[in-house]
């Protein structure tokens, strides 16, 4: 259809509906806007390229071995822009895929990023060597040539790239060693690893070497599984890594401390020649030491030195590169004492140094957000300084954080950091004692080990060895040693230290001592499930013999309430560990000393949270100012009101001047109104339905804003909320009350709504007028319409006031009613008074009002005194016995006109000739007059509007 | 009839001044008067005293309250006074308190529009922004005294039955009965300051409607859908725009220390939103035209 209408339509329709429009707008915006958000493009920004590479390596350099790397290279590297690098080493038993989202993150922020598989696992060749100088460090060497022979990546010197090396654990431990081997690595940053990895596994907590160590036998069991045969691990366990909720490898961002995906996940190709079923992809010597400690529980000389020759305990000296450790204090396996003994090695060297603790770890995986985003952090800024170049020197503030609770929305655990500006190491700065109690207890050795008190389950996270609190000591196998309630709470930091004494008729034992936080309710805690196990040797046979031993119990970052008691537990057992096979019972009693805890000053890390508080602060003040400006702005917007009075219309109660009002659709209700209601007057605006009567009258009550012409009220212009609507009483479009209220109390609301004078309400002469009697106690709910109608009446009445507005007032009442209220509303425009009174019915209007305004079509067709409009019009209806003989007679009649009007009847305009004279020529002319009826003016106004049309002008 | 009285200062009637109509006093009455009011007022009395009785039938050996470190609000509820409090605020928080609070802010404009009584107000005149302001006020008033009511109904009655016992929670230690009611009064008041959001709406549709129930209704609906949106994870950091986001993060108060990271967080929120909701409220009806 190619005609305009349509246009012009939609013209209108949109230029009439502006709010409508800009509603779809927003609608549109949105949507397209969550659209957009929901298919943008995944963060690029950098190009990988995987490549299965061959390095050679070995003690002599000559064995070659594949490699699978992938190489994050930022999409600015080239010749002409060098990158620094990132060496990115896993975690045991994963892969290069498992640190991908942090190779991600980190070639983000600007770094060719190398990540591999390292050898023994997934699509890599070789066998596992455990970091071994001569395999897994000296393959990371060969990478680093590789790099330095790329033209993108930036050099120090030539075949010396500008290189970070970050790992987790398997990886950590091979960037100590790397960056002790070879002087090109520039910084590193290895988390939760090792410094000594035959004491990791075989610790002694009185400070015996490895080969008197207990064997840690749950980790070691599970770091064998997974170095196995790819997919051959102990059922579940890879599933238990995966479904770790802090621990997944791809939800912890940039470089997150991670212990590895855990064993077999990788994509498995069992190499050709895996020979060896017990050993799986073990380098034979790495596996016959493995077995022979697993058999024993005991460690022999060779296997320390083969698990020392990974550790990079030895070569710390040699580490030039700044370095960050980071540790976590969720970890059983490699617990905090590893990075103090890195930390305290690497700086004797005079090597930077920077120590962090977290709550994650082997037990904890990446632990609270704050924390893995502290740790994000951190490394970021160790990276770009001493790598990039970028940003001051990070300084050697020592962080840590503390488990606060539970987050309440995200259901996980909540960390609070600290800081501190020197590293304490695990010692602390201030030592606290506390004096413990307790007699000397025996205590019996289960036959190989079983039942075996339950410490942690590795891989459980923190949430359960914080939550189950009792960590199932098993009874006849355990003693305590408890304190008194704790006067004020102590915030420990380090390894608490406790001296023991023990008895033994085998004249030794492996114990276990554990501390635990008990609550005024008796639920224990053992801090991240973290044990002390000790193997006294040479025991007398009683106690009394016995002389204590200093025990340093595992580095914990805790607070211990007030209330709150510590209890040292002594054990013989313990699920993670291998004890002795043979029964046996000791006795165990404390020593002489009390319990010492470290605690640091540290001062809380201001977090985001400090930033949303000020936002908070900032919100309330915003709002309270844009209140005191909205609330300025209207006081000089409404002192600006013009309060002047009108002087033409001073004491005239309403004069309405050219009103027109036109809705939002484009109908006009009201086109042009005018009219004045003057002292006195009783007034009746005079109308067919929707004449636009009722839009006059909302417009006077300050309902509707007007499109133009003014109002005014004794000569004040009315606006919505004009204070002169106060000498307006009003009933418009029917009667509003609070249904739930009688007749008087709602008079009784209403005018307390008013806020004025009680007094000056005169309820008796409104009650007067609604005449309901003792309906008035009724609530308004059950009134009949007349009722109600009266009452609102009764209620525009309340006040007395000066302009009295009432819209079809008579609507309801029986006719005595209807009689009464005439006389009310003669009587009330007296003294000043006036009254404005809408009405479709004529008689009404002419009986009760002493002005009439006619109004149709939103114009005034007629207005003036009722008597002169009322008053006898020179047309008079004529009901004759033949009309055509009539017509002709007064045809004939001077002046005499026929109106071509009247049914049945004719309506003659007698223009001055008098109608006896008029019925005397009908008659003379032999026509029969019936009837003789003046016709009224109002009448004929108000009949030639109705006539012509009264449908179809719509509700105005 | 008396003759009517002389003209005050800008053409007003002698004692009218438009800051002194439509008291506070005076709304609050309306509002007191109505059925409405007191039901949910009574039903914010009953129902502590329901779950009392509730309690009553405990047959023991069946502790299988669901799992979840929150279930143990229910295991601890008849632990002692605070902890009964604590659990009746807990079940009525997600959806009692919003309807109560959406009706008593939903309601109170657009039933007037209905009752025909709004315009008669209007033209007493009660200034547009007074009586919004009365009527928003009232309202909060009326809210905030749901609130104290369920509170101290289940407070007093729990700690009758129950005794005045430490405040337990499995999310953090015991506290003692005083900082235990110190921490009650601070959840009250997050809960207070999220509900603002269901009164800025509720308010915001009332001005908009003549049809209370379209109000009260539409202010719950569009909360229970922001809830129901916040259980969609996929919607990722665009839940925080949610108004329910943090509408639990009270239990943060609960912990030691106290968390007040979201709590802030959901204090930015529902003050935003509320803000936002009623300044349009404000904005529209202090333009529309009143037909009803």
């Amino acid at each position: 259809m190619r005609s305009p209408l349509p246009v012009a339509r939609i013209r209108r329709a949109l230029a009439g509906r502006p709010r409508r429009l800009v509603a779809a707008v927003v609608v549109v915006v949105l949507v397209a806007a969550a659209l957009v958000w929901a298919a943008r493009p995944d963060r690029t920004g950098f190009r990988t390229e995987s490549a299965l590479v061959t390095v050679r390596s070995g003690p002599a350099g000559d064995q070659p071995v594949d490699l699978d790397t992938t190489l994050y290279l930022p999409d600015d590297a080239s010749a002409r822009h060098r990158v620094p690098a990132v060496l990115l080493a896993h975690g045991f038993g994963g892969t290069k895929e498992s640190v991908r989202s942090d190779a991600e993150d980190l070639a983000a922020r600007g770094y060719a990023v190398l990540t591999w598989t390292a050898r023994g696992f997934g699509r890599s060749g070789g066998e596992i060597h455990l970091d071994s100088p001569d395999y897994e460090v000296r393959d990371a060497e060969r990478l680093l040539d590789r790099l330095a022979a790329r033209p993108d990546i930036r050099l120090d010197a030539a075949g010396d790239p500008r290189v970070g090396v970050v790992g987790g654990s398997y990886g950590g431990g091979l960037a100590l060693l790397l960056a002790a081997q070879d002087r090109r690595v520039d910084a590193i940053v290895p988390m939760i690893t090792w410094n000594d990895l035959s004491r990791a596994f075989l610790p002694e907590s009185t400070g015996k070497g490895p080969t008197e160590g207990v064997f840690k036998k749950g980790w070691a069991g599970i770091f064998f599984g997974g170095g196995g045969n790819a997919g051959s691990g102990p059922a579940g366990l890879s599933g238990t890594a995966a479904a770790q909720p802090e621990g997944a490898p791809a939800s912890a961002g940039a470089p997150s401390p991670q212990p590895g995906a855990g064993p077999g996940t990788g994509p498995g190709r069992a190499p050709a020649g895996a020979a060896d079923p017990s050993c799986g992809r073990f380098a034979a010597d790495v596996c016959a030491a493995y077995l022979r400690i697993a058999t024993t529980g005991r460690a022999d000389g060779p296997a320390v030195d083969l698990l020392r020759r990974s550790s990079p305990a030895g070569v710390l000296d040699r580490i030039t590169a700044p370095t960050l450790l980071v540790q976590g204090e969720a970890d059983t396996l490699f617990p905090l004492t590893e990075a103090d003994a890195n930390a305290r090695g690497i700086a004797a060297a005079g090597t930077p140094v920077r120590v962090a603790w977290f709550t994650g770890g082997h037990d904890g995986g990446a632990g609270p957000t704050s924390d893995s985003d502290r740790v994000k952090f951190l490394t970021a800024q160790w990276l770009d300084h001493y790598v990039k170049g970028d940003g001051a020197a990070p300084g050697d503030s020592f962080t840590f954080s503390r488990i606060a609770g539970f987050d309440a929305l995200d259901r996980g655990l909540v960390a609070t950091g600290f800081r501190t500006a020197d590293y304490p190491g695990v010692t602390g700065q201030v030592r606290r004692e506390v004096t413990l109690a307790g007699p000397a207890q025996a205590v019996a050795n289960p036959p190989n080990g079983n039942p075996a008190a339950i410490s942690s389950v590795p891989f459980a996270g923190a949430l359960g060895s914080l939550l189950d609190g009792v960590a199932g000591d098993i009874p006849g196998q355990h003693a305590r040693f408890e304190s008194e309630p704790l006067a004020d709470p102590v915030d420990v930091v380090g390894a608490p230290t406790v001296r023991i004494r023990a008895a033994s008729a085998t004249g030794e034992a492996v114990l276990f001592v554990k501390l635990y936080d008990v609550d005024p309710q008796g639920g224990a805690t053992l801090p991240d499930g973290l044990v002390a196990p000790v193997r006294l040797t040479g025991l007398p046979r009683t106690v009394e013999e016995a002389r204590p031993v200093p025990v340093t119990l595992p580095a914990i970052v805790r607070r211990v309430e007030a209330g709150h008691r510590l209890r040292v537990v002594v054990a013989t057992s313990d699920q993670a560990y291998a004890t002795p096979a043979e029964p046996a019972v000791h006795t165990v009693a404390l020593g002489d000393g009390p319990l010492v805890l470290p605690t640091v000053d540290a001062t809380p890390i201001p977090t985001t949270a400090t930033v949303w508080r000020w936002v908070l602060a900032g919100l309330l003040a915003a709002i309270a100012v844009g209140l005191v400006v909205v609330v300025l702005v209207a006081r000089r917007r409404h002192r600006r009101q013009d309060s002047s009075i009108h002087p033409a219309y001073a004491g005239v109660p309403l004069a309405v001047r050219n009103l027109r009002k036109e809705y939002a659709d484009g109908f006009v209700a009201v086109s042009d109104v005018d009219f004045e209601v003057r002292p006195g007057q009783v007034v009746g605006l005079l109308g067919p339905n929707g004449a636009g009567k009722t839009t006059t009258l909302r417009v006077l009550m300050g309902l509707t804003q007007p499109t133009a012409g003014e109002i005014y009220v004794f000569g004040h212009r009315l606006v919505p909320g004009s204070p002169v609507l106060s000498r307006i009483g009003a009933l418009v479009e029917g009667p509003g009350f609070l249904p739930h209220l009688s007749g008087l109390e709602n008079l009784r609301a209403y005018w307390r709504a008013t806020g004025r004078p009680w007094a000056d309400a005169h309820f008796d002469e409104a009650l007067e007028i609604a005449g309901l009697g003792d309906s008035v106690h009724r609530r308004t709910k059950n009134y009949s319409h007349g009722m109600r109608q009266r009452l609102a009446i009764a209620q525009a009445m309340l006040g007395l006031p000066e302009l009295l507005v009432l819209d079809e007032p008579t609507d309801g009442l029986d006719p005595p009613q209807i009689a009464e209220m005439r006389r009310v509303l003669q009587r009330y425009a007296t003294d000043g008074r006036a009254v404005l009174v809408s009405s479709h019915l004529l008689a009404e209007v002419e009986q009760t009002c002493t002005h009439a305004v006619v109004v149709n079509k939103g114009r005034i067709v007629a207005s003036g005194p009722v008597e002169e409009i009322v008053g006898e019009s020179p047309s008079v209806l004529f009901d004759v016995s033949d009309p055509d003989a009539a017509r002709g007679v007064l045809d004939r009649l001077a002046g005499v006109r026929v109106l071509p009007d009247g049914d049945g009847g004719l309506v003659v305009d007698t223009n001055g000739t008098a109608r006896s004279e008029v019925v005397a020529e009908l008659v003379r002319a032999g026509i029969g007059v019936d009837r003789v009826v003046p016709r009224r003016r109002l009448e004929d106004a108000f009949l030639a509007l109705v006539g012509e049309n009264s449908r179809g002008s719509g509700d105005r | 009839m008396a003759q009517s009285s002389s003209v005050g200062p800008v053409g007003a009637a002698v004692g009218y001044r438009p800051s002194a109509t439509l008291p506070f006093r005076a709304e609050f009455r309306r509002q007191a008067s109505r059925r409405r009011t007191q039901l949910a007022l009574g039903f914010m009395v009953l129902l502590p005293l329901i779950i009392l009785i509730a309690f009553q039938f405990d047959s023991g050996g069946d502790d299988d309250n669901g799992r979840g470190e929150f279930a143990s609000l229910v295991d601890l509820a008849t632990s002692g006074g605070l902890n009964f409090t604590l659990f009746s605020i807990f079940v009525s928080s997600s959806f009692l308190l919003v309807v109560v609070v959406a009706l008593f802010c939903g309601d109170t404009v657009a039933s007037e529009a209905s009752w025909g009584s709004l315009r008669y107000l209007l033209a007493v005149p009660v200034p547009r922004a007074r009586l919004l302001t009365v009527k928003l006020v009232v309202a909060l008033v009326y809210s905030a005294l749901a609130l104290v009511l369920l509170a101290g109904t289940a407070l007093l009655a729990g700690t009758l039955r129950y005794g005045w016992s430490p405040l337990r929670s499995q999310v953090a230690a015991e506290l003692a009965p005083g900082e235990g009611l110190v921490r009650l009064l601070a959840v009250l008041g997050y809960l207070a300051v999220i509900l603002l959001v269901v009164a800025g709406l509720a308010f915001l549709l009332s001005v908009t409607t003549d049809a209370a129930l379209g109000a009260v209704g539409g202010a719950v609906l569009l909360w229970i859908l922001s809830s129901i949106l916040d259980q969609i994870t996929a919607l990722g950091g665009l839940r925080a725009f949610l108004p329910t986001h943090y509408s639990s993060a009270w239990l943060g108060l609960l912990s030691t220390p106290v968390q007040t990271d979201d709590v802030v967080r959901g204090a930015i929120s529902a003050i935003a939103y509320a803000t936002l909701f009623w300044g349009l409220a404000f904005w529209r009806f202090t333009r529309k035209d009143v037909t009803s």
